[in-house]
């Protein structure tokens, strides 16, 4: 199996050369935020015009952590179903945000504004999710803690595996993943 | 009059402290057979995504029990099922209690996720993964079956409800099994495991998709007609393409189970209820 690297944040000219179906491995930071961070994200966005991060390049990752067992970084996490946050993704991505992490289908209006803006939709392996934190070295909550498994988290991670399911053109893997192999 | 000479006397506290095992262990250590399901699947996918995936569930499964930590972020809403023998009595605290402090127990010395909210508006964390969606039932005997299972929501989120008309019959069944499994595509982790319920009225159609999922891989149902009907199922649902994680392949489902009952001259209720390739229960009987 052959992987592209990708470092992030990351310029999107070079995002561009993601292609549905390329298997990627990220080094660098991603922001680690589920369904009631991207809530409060919103919410706060509205009342303030400000994010709690510059979304400029950056990654997202849709996943909140079990508990960190002793001697470990953070707990087990993998990938949560991404289109519960579909809703909160379109400004997020007219705000600069480059990159989103998760798993499963999105709705039209992401795809839409991730052909808009030149974004990329990632996968990773839905289940994975003591494999996967492996490659998490460091982490911190930068907002929202009282949300605990649900806080805003800035993570590090080295060689974290992902697929690309939906490149900048909106090619979409799961469709034509799916085409490929149906009888 | 209950004759209390014949009956069994079980201190409550052995239900929450078993309970508080099966918890830990039904999220860490992924059960033999469904290793199996993901060994035989490797060999037999076409996709080489899909074959990636599968290697990935296998090494997966193995950091989580050398580990001990959970195979998956989401430990679940815990599901019991109590099945109590008629000859049994029960002493110390509460049966509900003894399992609801099992689960509190379990989820905080096993570092599994707390994922329950109070009021499903307000969204406030409870804070100790309770309370479980117990389910009791009364059997002959004076032993007590206890099934734990963690039931992760990427998953549950994708379970339906239909209620068919008699004359909709096999193919209004297999229409609506197919187009479910269709619609959870890559978002419940597939290769799924399906529990189908079929009969009774509607809650009871998919309490039994529910206990479906409690059988083991490869378990064929003993009636004649539901088991034809799970391969006919098998064989549709891994034609649809959809593959490991979603990517495109041949293996979407691991397995069908169907469990059944009599229903209504009136009605067809059918329930389909998705476990992700992880397939999470433990049971003891005390």
């Amino acid at each position: 199996m052959t992987y592209k690297k990708i470092n992030l944040p990351c310029k999107r000219e070079l995002l561009i050369d993601l292609k549905s179906g390329d298997q990627v491995k990220i080094t660098g930071v991603l922001y680690m935020a589920r369904d009631a961070a991207h809530k409060k994200i919103t919410e706060d966005f509205l009342l303030t015009g400000e994010f709690p991060f510059d979304l400029k390049e950056q990654g997202i990752y849709y996943s909140g952590p079990a508990p960190a067992a002793p001697g470990c970084v953070i707990g087990p996490a993998g990938p949560t179903t991404s289109m519960r946050m579909d809703i909160f993704t379109p400004v997020l991505l007219e705000n600069g945000l480059a990159v989103m992490i998760g798993k499963g289908d999105r709705s039209k209006e992401v795809v839409e504004s991730i052909k808009r803006n030149k974004a990329v939709y990632l996968a990773a392996t839905g289940g994975a999710a003591a494999l996967i934190s492996r490659c998490i070295k460091q982490q911190e909550i930068i907002a929202y803690e009282e949300l605990g498994a649900e806080a805003l988290r800035k993570i590090y991670v080295e060689d974290f595996p992902a697929i690309v399911i939906i490149d900048c053109d909106g090619n979409n893997l799961y469709k034509t993943g799916r085409e490929k192999y149906r009888l | 009059m209950l004759n209390y000479e014949i009956m069994r006397l079980i201190d409550t506290i052995k239900i929450k402290n078993a309970v508080e095992k099966m918890c830990i262990e039904a999220c860490c250590k992924i059960s033999f057979d469904v290793i199996g399901c993901y060994d035989a699947a490797l060999a037999d996918e076409s996709s080489p995504m899909g074959e990636e995936v599968l290697r990935q569930l296998i090494e997966n499964a193995k950091i989580a029990s050398t580990e001990n930590i959970p195979a998956c972020q989401d430990t679940g809403m815990s599901v019991v099922f109590a099945d109590i023998g008629e000859e049994v009595s029960f002493t110390g605290m509460s049966i509900t209690k003894a399992i609801n402090d099992g689960i509190r127990d379990g989820y905080e010395k096993g570092f599994l996720r707390k994922s329950i909210v109070k009021h499903p508006l307000d969204r406030v964390n409870t804070g100790d993964n309770t309370p479980a969606v117990i389910y009791y039932d009364l059997l002959k005997g004076n032993k007590v079956k206890l099934t734990v299972m963690p039931k992760g929501f990427g998953s549950e989120n994708m379970s339906a409800l239909c209620m068919l008309k008699p004359s909709d019959g096999e193919k209004g069944i297999i229409d609506f099994v197919i187009d479910t499994i269709d619609k959870a595509g890559p978002n419940a982790c597939p290769p799924l495991f399906v529990g189908i319920g079929l009969g009774g009225t509607a809650d009871k159609a998919m309490l039994l998709a529910k206990r479906a999922l409690l059988r083991k891989p490869g378990d064929r149902s003993s009636k004649k007609i539901d088991a034809k009907l799970e391969r006919i199922l098998i064989n549709k649902a891994n034609e649809l393409g959809i593959g490991p994680a979603g990517l495109g392949g041949n293996t979407t489902v691991f397995d069908i189970f169907i469990e059944s009952y009599p229903t209504h001259i009136a009605g067809l209720p059918v329930a389909v209820n998705i476990s992700c390739h992880s397939l999470r229960h433990r049971e003891i009987i005390i």
